[in-house]
Formats: structure tokens, sequence, C-alpha cells
């Protein structure tokens, strides 16, 4: 190292060692920010002031006029984008809550730690890992009526004909196929979170636990859950930002329908944006998203911040 | 609970077992959708939308035969005269009235996927681990306002984004090139890779620098030598990250290439044979597509807590 360090160039290592490290920080740091600054900020700027016009991306040459706030007030009042909104919702809400208890669940039995639960763990997360898009894709097979073994299954179990489980074209069930699939590939993201959690538990609380002779059950309620809250309510915030961005998924599987009874946010975005050529509005619409997403990102942040000083 | 109500501190023998029949039990279960798409690689057509749906089955390569090659129809007069067949997919296209007419898309898209997420990993990671130092050993000014910044910009929607950077792209001229792809995933992974890696740095002492300074070594050189080869891990594992995310996206592939930089997830889900999808090419692709992400998860493992978590949780 030594040696290495007094083979660089005098000249060279005089002009490097001269800069301070204000300089250095700055030189580090500066790229980063430039390019969120090109790549994110600077098409931002541009999508808020496309959102105050009635520009159309498909008509690049025809006049643009500033139409004030009206797009937004559009948007805000489009009783198709609030039932995107709702579907939004109830999905978060269904793909958290299952993900959470089945998750939770899981964490907490193979903290256990019966022989092999590394090796059953890892089998566990590769869902996660995996593209949403290419496996939701490869989903609709397995979700086809007498084609699919999903009916099949279904069909053992509650004595329905497979070829009346049509998840994916059902009104009724659709929704439940895009949780279903949700569930499936992210329960293990929040049981790797919530098993960091259990594992940061000191032993001697259960120890003391023991010794005051608290039951097992009061023991999970009173020590387990309370002290692996925080790591929960990552999981569930992380998660909650996530599916309620959700696209790509859902856009393979249902692409929105039956109708639109399972047309996400995005889903309505894309398709004001990128079928409808409404640029201007739908850019309103995506203005709208941000800042709800961006309330989500600060209390992510805050309830970070109550884990780390933890 | 009751299986635990002897000590929670040291589990039970019977608790331990029924844990592991649960957690084995829910294993097998989540594997059901893969082991499908693997057993319907090596189906023939008919095969994989037979009902009900056949487990047992001659296998044969015909989906990943269809997968890289087009095909045509030809009468079997034609096909006859032809010679003999020239391998194990010429054999099969045969047998079903076809003949080889070229190449198909597949190979160049998946070609296009790696490129696009190695090259915006390489960037993604170099921009990130110096930013990172930045963060780690400076006073910044606005530093914490500067990291929530960066993180920010992952929070916002995919198809949001897009529509600015669609009218952007096409005044630059970089719609549907890997260029374009490469900057924009860098972008989207430079926040977990800051994020990351300061989390890394953090965690190697500021002494080592300090003695390091102390014997001649300017700043940067320490951070060459001595941060560096310290922080090799946390590289890695970060740059694995960045190389997944950008593997399976899907959105902006989606919606700003379509031809010549087009990746392989929004190709795979388009493939399609006469009179429906192809399931068994489409299997074969997602198949090929994934093996490379199960090694990637394996070799992760022991990280994936932290990648997954921005860094928020260690361990």
């Amino acid at each position: 190292m030594d040696r290495a360090a007094r083979a660089t160039p005098a000249g060279v290592a005089q002009r490097v060692r001269g800069l301070s490290d204000r300089a250095i920080a700055w030189l580090f740091i500066a790229p980063t920010i430039v390019l969120l600054l090109a790549i994110n900020i600077f098409p931002l700027i541009w999508a808020i002031r496309l959102s105050f016009t009635n520009y159309r991306a498909n008509r690049p040459n025809a006049e643009v006029e500033g139409v004030g706030i009206r797009n937004y007030v559009r948007v805000l009042t489009d009783p198709d984008i609030w039932m995107s909104f709702q579907i939004t919702a109830q999905f978060v809400f269904w793909t958290i809550l299952l993900q959470t208890v089945i998750g939770f669940g899981l964490a907490y039995l193979i903290d256990r730690k019966f022989r092999g639960h590394a090796f059953w763990t890892t089998i566990i997360l590769i869902p996660m890992m995996l593209s949403p898009a290419v496996v939701g894709n490869f989903w609709r097979l397995i979700f086809q009526p007498q084609i699919g073994p999903f009916s099949y299954i279904v069909s053992a179990l509650t004595g329905i004909p497979p070829a009346e489980i049509d998840m994916l074209s059902t009104v009724a069930t659709a929704p439940w196929a895009i949780v279903i699939v949700d569930t499936w590939m992210w329960t293990p993201y929040v049981m790797l979170i919530c098993l960091a959690g259990l594992r940061s538990i000191p032993d001697d609380i259960y120890e003391a636990a023991e010794v005051d002779r608290a039951s097992a059950w009061r023991q999970f309620w009173s020590i387990t859950v309370p002290m692996a809250l925080p790591f929960i309510m990552l999981a569930v915030l992380f998660r909650g930002i996530e599916n309620f961005k959700m696209f790509d998924m859902v856009v393979l599987l249902t692409g929105g329908g039956p109708g639109s009874v399972t047309e996400v946010a995005s889903i309505t975005l894309k398709r004001e944006a990128f079928e409808g050529w409404r640029t201007g509005y739908s850019s309103a619409f995506a203005i709208i998203l941000f800042v709800a997403v961006f309330g989500l990102a600060n209390i992510y942040v805050k309830a970070l911040n109550r884990v780390k000083s933890r | 609970m009751s299986a635990e109500a002897y000590s929670v501190v040291t589990p039970s023998g019977t608790a331990k077992r029924v844990a592991m029949a649960l957690v084995i039990a829910y294993a097998l279960i989540t594997l059901i959708p893969l082991v499908w798409i693997v057993l319907t690689s090596f189906k023939s057509p008919p095969d994989s939308i037979r009902y009900p749906p056949a487990l047992v089955f001659t296998p044969t390569l015909e989906g990943y035969c269809n997968l890289f090659t087009v095909r045509t129809r030809q009468t079997a007069e034609f096909i006859e005269g032809m010679g003999p067949p020239q391998g194990v997919c010429d054999e099969i296209t045969r047998s079903r009235n076809m003949v080889i007419a070229g190449a198909s898309n597949y190979w160049p898209r998946f070609w296009n996927s790696v490129v696009i997420a190695f090259g915006s990993t390489f960037l993604a990671t170099l921009l990130g681990t110096l930013a990172a130092y930045g963060f780690s050993r400076f006073r910044v000014p606005l530093k914490d306002d500067l990291l929530f910044f960066i993180l920010s910009t992952r929070m916002m929607p995919p198809i949001a984004v897009a529509i600015p950077i669609y009218l952007m792209y096409r005044e630059l001229g970089l719609s549907d090139t890997r260029l374009g792809m490469i900057l924009l995933y860098t972008a989207v992974n430079v926040s977990l890779a800051t994020w990351l890696l300061k989390g890394f740095i953090d965690e190697i002492p500021r002494e080592y620098e300090e003695a390091a300074m102390i014997d001649g070594y300017s700043r940067l050189q320490a951070f060459v030598r001595v941060v560096l080869p310290q922080a090799t891990t946390g590289i890695a594992a970060t740059a694995i990250f960045c190389l997944i995310f950008a593997w399976n996206e899907y959105a902006f592939a989606v919606l700003l290439t379509s031809g010549a930089a087009q990746t392989a997830p929004p190709f795979i889900p388009t493939i399609i044979g006469e009179g429906g999808m192809d399931w068994p090419a489409v299997a074969a692709g997602t198949t090929i597509f994934l093996v490379p992400i199960l090694v990637f998860t394996i070799l992760l493992r022991r990280h994936l807590l932290r990648g997954i978590t921005f860094g928020a949780v260690r361990k």
C-alpha cells in the first residue's frame, strides 16, 4: 500500500493533496445530484408546467393554451379517477393486511430456529426477487379455468367445477386475483423485515417474563408484538408506497379489467397519458399522485427515524 | 400458541416440529407457480393447454425452439424435399409442418436487458459510492434534506415520471435507445445505491482513514486505498440490488422502448404462437430470464434485508 502511495507522480499527488475536504465532498456528491436534477427534477418541473396547459403529446405542433387550474379541477371531479383511487386503496389495504399477517406469522415460525430454517427461508424469499411483469404474465396461464392448476386446487377445496373458476375475467374475483399474486410475491418481503424485528428482541426480556410466570400468550402480546412493531410498521409503509404505485403486475394480469374493476391509479394514468394523449390533463393527475406519495414518504421517514432512535 | 407454552426462549421440540412443518408447507405452496413455469417450458403447445393440466407429459424442447426461432408453415411435400433436418429444433419444427424462417427477437431483447442492466448498475454504483462517501464523512450543508431528496426520487410512480421523460427523450433523440434507458435506470437506482452504501461506509471506522492520512496519504488516496477495499462487500451487494431492479423493470421499458432498445420484460408477454399464446415458449423465455435472478438471490441472501429497506434495517 505504502509503495503504491509513493508511486503516484509527485505533481499529481501535490495537486490532489491540495483538494480540501469540502471540495472533495462536493465533487463526490455533485454528479448524483446533477443526474437526479436532469432525469427527475427537470422533467418534474416540465410536467408541472404542462399540467396548466391543454398540450397533447401526439400533436406537438398544435397551439398550446394555458388553461389555469382547470386540469386539476377536472381530475379531482372525475368519477373515473376517484374510482381508480378507491380501487388502489382497496388493493393496498388487502395486500398489506394479508402480507403482514402471513409474513409476521412466517417470521414467528422461522424464529423457532428449527433445523434447516435458513434453507427454507431462502426458498420462501425467491418470489420477491422476480420480475413482477414477467411472473405476472405467467400467472395468467395459472389462473386459466380448466387449463391452469389454480382452478383445480380451488375446485378440490370447494367443490366448484374448475370450468367455473375464472379468476381473471369475473368481476367479483379479478381484484382478488391481483391480491393473491401480490401476496404471493411480497409476503416474503414483510416476513424478512419482521424476522429482523423478532431477532432484535433480547432473550433476557423473555427470561424475565418466564420468571414472572407470564403465559406464552401474554409474552407474545406484551413483548413480541410491541417490540417488533417498528419493524412491522416499516414493512407496511414500504409495501404501501410500492403498492400505491402498482402498475406492471396488474397490467399483465388483468390490464385493469374486466371492465375497469382492477384499474388502479397508475393504469388510469397510463391510459390518459399514452393512449388518450391528454398530456396536460394527465400531467395534472401525475402531480396529484406525486403529492399523495410524498405524504406517504414523509410518514415513512418519520417511522424510519423512530426505528433508528431505538 | 399452546405449543410454546413452556418456553419462548428455547422452543420445545414439538414447537420446533410444528413450526418446521408449517414453514415447509408454505415454501412448497409458494414454489408451485415457479415449478409450473419450468414444467410448462418443457411441454409441447398442446400439452400446455390440456385439461385437466398435465403433470405427466413427454418433455420436449419445442418451447425453447419456438422461443428462439420464427417459423412458417409449409406443405408436407415441400418439407420432404428439404433434405435431412439440422439439429433438434429443425426436426421438431418440421414435425409440425413448419420450417424455421429465422431467429426470433428474444435474444436481441435479452441482450438489451444485459447491456442496460449492467450499464446502469455500473454507473449507479459508481455515483452512489462517491455520494455515499461524501455524505458519510463530510459535513455537507442541508445533508438530511439532500438525502431525503435523493430518496424521494424513488417514491415517484414510474408512469408519472414517464410522461415528461417521454417528451424529453423525444426532443433529445433518446427514445428507444439503450443510452436513454441506462441513464433513466441509473437515476432510479442511484438513490438506492447512495442510501445503502452510506450505511456500509458509516460502519467503516474513520480511524482507518485518519491513520492512513497521518501516514501521508491524501484524502483521495485514503478513500481509494483504505475505504474502497473495506467496502467491497457492500458495493457488491448494492450492485446486485441495482442489477435486479434494472433487470426486472417493466413500466419504463414498455412506455419508452419499442424496438431497438426493448428489454426482455416487455417482450416476453408478446410472444404468441398460432391461434393464441405460445405458453411453452413464454415459459421458456421466463425460465431463462429468471435463472440469473435465482443465482443472485442466493449470493445476496445475507444482505437482502438491508437492500430491501434502503439500509434502514441492518443485520
